[in-house]
This record gives C-alpha cells, sequence and structure tokens, in this order.
C-alpha cells in the first residue's frame, strides 16, 4: 500500500429531495505515471489509482477509469441526484490491489 | 563547410519539421482508440462541451471540465502525451448534469480530445488546444 494515501471528499450535510448536487473529491495520492526516470535513469515502475466509483445507497453515481495521465492527488468534481436520505461511498481501486474508500451521509430536508 | 547565418537557419528549419514529423504518429495512436471506442461509429459534434484552459502553464495539472448532457460513458485522450488515453467516464442514473472535471497531465502543447457515447448509441466528439508552458510527464 502506498504511503499517505488519504481521500477527502465534499458532501453537504442535507438537500431537498430531488435536488442536484455538487460533490468534490480528492485523494492524496502520487500517481507514479510509468514514464519518469530516477536519478539513475531507472524507469519507476508505475504506480496509479485505477479506478475512482461513487455510488449512493448501492446505485452508481460515477465510475472513472483513470490513466497515468491523470495528475498526482486525482481530483473529481462531479454532480448527483439526491432522491433520499442516503450514505454515499466513494471509493479508489489503487495498481497495487489496495482499496480506499470513504463514506459520507447524506439528510433530506 | 563554413557554418553560416543562413545555412543554421536551413538545418534549425530542418529540425521543426522533423519534430513535426514525430508528432503524427501519436495523433494516429488516437485516431486508433477512438475507433476502438465508437466501433467506427460516426460522430457529431455539439453534444459535448469541453471547457480547457487556452495555456497552461503547468502540464503537471491542467483544469479539464467537460458537459455532455444525455451521456453514458465519455472518454477522454491527449493526443501529446506518451500514453494518449486519459480517462473513461460512465454515468448512472443518479447523475443528473452528465458532467464532470478533473486534472490532467499534458506533456507539451497538444490537443484534448472528448468523445461522448449517448444513451441513443450515438457518438458526439469535441476537442481543445492547449498550449503549455511546462510539460507534466518529467524525464
Amino acid at each position: 500500500m502506498a504511503s499517505g494515501v488519504k481521500p477527502r471528499v465534499k458532501v453537504p450535510k442535507s438537500a431537498a429531495a430531488g435536488d442536484t448536487i455538487t460533490i468534490k473529491t480528492l485523494i492524496s495520492h502520487k500517481m507514479e505515471s510509468g514514464q519518469r526516470k530516477d536519478d539513475d535513469g531507472n524507469l519507476i515502475p508505475r504506480s496509479i489509482i485505477n479506478r475512482f466509483t461513487c455510488e449512493f445507497n448501492g446505485e452508481m453515481v460515477i465510475d472513472v477509469t483513470l490513466e497515468p495521465a491523470i495528475s498526482t492527488n486525482p481530483y473529481f468534481q462531479f454532480d448527483a441526484l439526491v432522491p433520499e436520505a442516503g450514505e454515499f461511498k466513494f471509493t479508489w481501486y489503487d495498481d497495487d490491489g489496495s482499496v480506499y474508500d470513504t463514506a459520507k451521509k447524506i439528510a433530506v430536508s | 563547410m563554413e557554418l553560416t547565418r543562413r545555412r543554421m537557419l536551413a538545418i534549425s528549419s530542418g529540425a521543426i519539421t522533423m519534430a513535426g514529423l514525430g508528432a503524427f504518429p501519436a495523433f494516429a495512436a488516437v485516431e486508433e482508440e477512438i475507433a476502438e471506442f465508437t466501433g467506427g461509429a460516426d460522430m457529431g459534434e455539439g453534444g459535448i462541451t469541453l471547457t480547457t484552459p487556452e495555456i497552461a502553464e503547468n502540464g503537471n495539472t491542467v483544469p479539464v471540465e467537460f458537459e455532455a448532457p444525455g451521456a453514458v460513458e465519455v472518454a477522454l485522450w491527449a493526443d501529446g502525451n506518451p500514453t494518449p488515453a486519459v480517462a473513461t467516464f460512465k454515468f448512472g442514473k443518479l447523475n443528473p448534469t452528465r458532467s464532470a472535471a478533473t486534472r490532467i497531465r499534458l506533456a507539451g502543447t497538444q490537443n484534448v480530445v472528448a468523445v461522448a457515447k449517448m444513451e441513443d448509441g450515438s457518438y458526439q466528439m469535441a476537442k481543445a488546444a492547449i498550449k503549455v508552458t511546462i510539460g507534466g510527464c518529467g524525464g
């Protein structure tokens, strides 16, 4: 597992039912592209997050496949519809097999 | 031969042409990958909006945003990168606007291409040229 991986997610605490909200996510990860060389000229092996998903109460909101061209500390901003109160679940999949996840509850007012 | 100013100009313009030629195979690779994504189908324009900066000072993190109402899947490519594929976004029913923003790496000045697969099975394309001051692929 890559060190210092910390997911950060911004979701409003509450919304009206049927509202569209904007979600921002960031995860600290070096996203080693596999193109760079170290001081001795050896290629540094690729080590990136290759997939990111967001689900709301088990239903898919967004599913992203990441390539090495995504910047360090992958950032995503997208919209989601809130039909009812529930929980957003965010999952990141690392090249090395690690899975990072976090969840945010949202209330309907 | 004596290296005159005129000869120097001829050499350097030759070098520029060579560099230009070198860029073509990469773009062919992008077209192939797009054809793979669309299955060779024709692409319309206008159904997807791609928002990018005109000039990016740092190629390591270039903000890119797209909006494609009615898309089920959107793929991004950068035609001048060593590996042109950037990302593929799949949208679920709970995503009403089918838009997203992220940050990408660009090796140099190049085009970013976005292709959206719509709900009816058609494809829409958008392209944006970005000038990059400092490339983002190390090396």
